[in-house]
């Protein structure tokens, strides 16, 4: 209630309500802009039309189970949320996770923020009226999510981490399969810089447009390609290695512009550090067990209990108050969407409508994880 | 052998037989208001039957899909099943609307669109309408367009068609002087406004070949300011459809919205027949200097063919960077034409000025 005090309406104003049912929120996103012309004074994001409750859900879900509703937060990065979970229950019940597993779930989270990243690409086309870039990201997609398919059964919300490790073995096509489409990748990464990134257009549409400062960027938390375009370094997997990410070389990539160029560079870059540590792993999976020796009911010690992993979006907290029991009694969730929103407003005051929806797609907000 | 492919026999018979059958006056009246009338609505509804099935097939050959392959033959028949859709859905008007108004913008947007199509000279001596001032004519009359969108938008009482709607009056009415400014520069060549004679002064070379460099800006122009002028990507914020929803036609459904559809298809092959008869020699087919077996070959291709190639050319570039770019911004769109468009085409009718003054273009 206090940011509806925030602005006041004046005479002449002519407000639009953008969404929740509209083309360019992605989502359940309702946005209520205030307008002078096609300028924007002011705008207030109104969210929780897809609140399900996933926090306060959990508590009543054991520990296995409550791993499964995280996959639909963050639905692009279901892996990494799953992974988020697994790891905060190891970290509580000091689990050993096999070197094979941890080595899966590398290559699982990888695949994942290149999926991720893909359709966001294709999504940034799309917002600025450029069709096909869309059609292009799913070529690639398409392959990956059946190569998901092929091992954890799902393609979307694939639930294949699980505390001690992953749910059950790579497919024996796996290797063979990621190879090919990364190599057939690094050949069409190209065409995304032809067909978007050198047309003058969109770099005139992105070039300058949604300025956020390095002081607003941590003072609104923002977090993830958000973040490090405007120039701040906070890769989890850098800074905070979890599941091996510390033994492997890749570049955490930092843009210094804060504009919507400066992200949209950092998250092509992106990509090209996930191929990589693909690279590194694909062939060097060790044998072993894809999974620790866990009991049937797990079963946490008193206490409190807080994990952060590297979402496609930024960073994912999970946060676990344990009062000894097979339920949690209390988890919250630290999303990076909920953060990056809170800084849309300031990048968007005084630019045009056009420009609202090149921003939006910039920060790349998936609705399910601003709600839960 | 040209006869053989000309109308102007049969169009004669019909006449004839018009005059004897009920006099002078009336025949007039039957043959051009009518018979013409129907055969023109019935030819642009094909042709843009046509354009949708082109659009959505080029769509899909640069979008690595195959696009609509089911009802038909090669899904030739999926534009008819829309067609019918949208003729079987219930014609909306919102509560609030201005009811007059929003009835009749469809209308205004479809009939200056059917008007436009009167001076094309669509093949030899095959051409509704020479009037002297064709290429003027052509340029006023899809001015009035502008009205039927403006109406749209300011009776849906919706803030995304008003939005749309200034947008694109804003974006019609800056266009419409490179665009003009493109059609004088082929003025000055020919010295007449009338389309016939554009045409025939093509008759040893087309001017984008004659006309050397300043001919091939003005073609360069003129396709650039015309996509804008019909709404088409990478120009089309009045419907931006990931801004403003659809823009204009948001609260439009059937037939009143298949209308604003026909409309832009129509004028789609307007600018592109315009291109093609003004730059690319209209049906004058291709001849090389003295290569005179090369020429008499060229003959052979029946001259609406000629005119219907070269258009489609033209609606195939359209459509390839419609597909291709992302949309400008609306101060970008304007900054385009005020600062670049306009000063070049301005530069270019002197630079044009001065050929035809020196004579290079014979």
């Amino acid at each position: 209630m206090l940011i509806e005090e925030d602005y006041i309406t004046e005479e002449g104003d002519f407000v639009v309500n953008i969404g929740p049912q509209h083309p360019a929120t992605h989502g359940v996103l309702h946005l209520k802009v205030w307008l002078d012309g096609e300028t924007i004074k002011h705008i207030e994001p109104h969210i929780g039309y897809i609140h399900r409750s996933i926090e306060k859900m959990s508590e009543s879900l054991s520990y296995r189970q409550f791993i499964y509703v995280t996959s639909r937060m963050d639905y692009l990065s279901a892996h990494i949320n799953n992974q988020a979970c697994a790891l905060t229950v190891e970290k509580a019940m000091q689990i050993e996770v096999p070197q094979r597993a941890k080595v899966i779930r590398v290559l699982m989270a990888e695949l994942n923020r290149l999926t991720s990243h893909m359709l966001w690409w294709g999504c940034t086309g799309l917002d600025l009226g450029a069709v096909s870039p869309f059609f292009f990201a799913f070529r690639e997609r398409e392959i990956i999510n059946e190569l998901m398919e092929d091992t954890c059964g799902a393609r979307l919300t694939m639930n294949y981490m699980v505390p001690g490790g992953v749910m059950a073995d790579l497919h024996p096509d796996f290797q063979r399969k990621v190879k090919e489409v990364i190599a057939q990748f690094k050949v069409n990464i190209h065409e995304y810089d032809q067909l978007l990134s050198d047309n003058v257009i969109f770099q005139e549409r992105v070039k300058g447009v949604g300025y956020l400062s390095k002081e607003d960027a941590i003072s609104f938390g923002c977090s993830g390609p958000t973040a490090r375009g405007s120039g701040i370094s906070c890769d989890i997997r850098k800074l905070y290695p979890y599941d091996g990410y510390e033994n492997l070389k890749f570049d955490e990539i930092i843009e210094q512009g804060g504009d919507c160029w400066a992200r949209y560079k950092v998250r092509i870059a992106e990509m090209h550090q996930s191929m990589s540590i693909i690279d590194q792993l694909i062939d060097n999976i060790p044998e072993g067990d894809f999974q620790a020796k866990t009991k049937a009911v797990l079963k946490l010690p008193k206490g409190e209990f807080y994990q952060r992993v590297e979402t496609a979006r930024g960073e994912l907290g999970v946060f676990i108050v344990s009062e000894g029991g097979t339920t949690p009694y209390r988890i919250k969730y630290r999303s990076p969407n909920f953060s990056n929103l809170s800084a849309l407003p300031t990048m968007a005051k005084g630019c045009k409508i056009g420009d609202l929806v090149a921003i939006m797609s910039t920060i790349d907000l998936v609705i399910p994880d601003v709600d839960r | 052998m040209t006869l053989l492919y000309s109308l102007s026999g049969l169009s004669y018979h019909i006449q004839s037989w018009l005059t004897r059958l009920l006099g002078n006056t009336m025949a007039v009246l039957v043959s051009e208001m009518v018979i013409v009338g129907l055969c023109l609505i019935g030819f642009l509804v094909l042709l843009s039957f046509t354009l949708g099935y082109m659009e959505r097939r080029v769509a899909a050959f640069m979008q690595l899909r195959l696009g609509p392959n089911r009802v038909g033959p090669k899904g030739t028949l999926q534009i008819i099943a829309d067609t019918i859709k949208l003729l079987f859905k219930e014609g909306l008007t919102p509560t609030n609307a201005d009811k007059f108004m929003f009835n009749l913008a469809p209308y205004i947007m479809i009939i200056t669109t059917m008007l436009v199509t009167a001076p094309l000279a669509f093949a030899r001596n095959f051409q509704i309408w020479d009037l002297n001032i064709g290429v003027f004519y052509v340029s006023a009359v899809s001015s009035i367009s502008v009205i039927g969108i403006l109406m749209a938008g300011w009776s849906s009482n919706n803030k995304y068609s008003l939005l749309g709607a200034m947008r694109s009056g804003a974006q019609i009415v800056s266009y419409e002087l490179s665009i003009g400014l493109s059609l004088i520069s082929i003025v000055i060549l020919t010295g007449s406004l009338r389309i016939s004679d554009i045409v025939m002064s093509q008759q040893n070379g087309w001017w984008i070949f004659k006309g050397h460099l300043p001919a091939l800006i003005a073609f360069v122009i003129f396709i650039v300011a015309s996509t804008a002028e019909i709404n088409r990507a990478p120009f089309d914020l009045a419907e931006a459809e990931q801004e403003l929803t659809a823009g204009f036609h948001t609260e439009y459904a059937g037939m009143k919205f298949a209308m604003f559809l026909l409309s832009e298809y129509v004028n789609l092959f307007i600018v592109s027949a315009l291109a093609a008869t003004l730059f690319l020699g209209g049906w004058m087919p291709f001849h090389i200097g003295s290569w005179s077996g090369f020429n008499h070959v060229m003959d052979f291709i029946p001259s609406s063919l000629w005119f219907m190639g070269k258009t489609f050319f033209v609606i195939f570039i359209i459509m390839w960077f419609r597909w291709t770019f992302p949309r400008l911004r609306v101060d970008q769109l304007l900054n385009l034409e005020w600062k670049y468009l306009l000063p070049i085409s301005m530069l270019n009718v002197l630079l044009m000025t001065l050929v035809a003054l020196l004579g290079w273009h014979g």
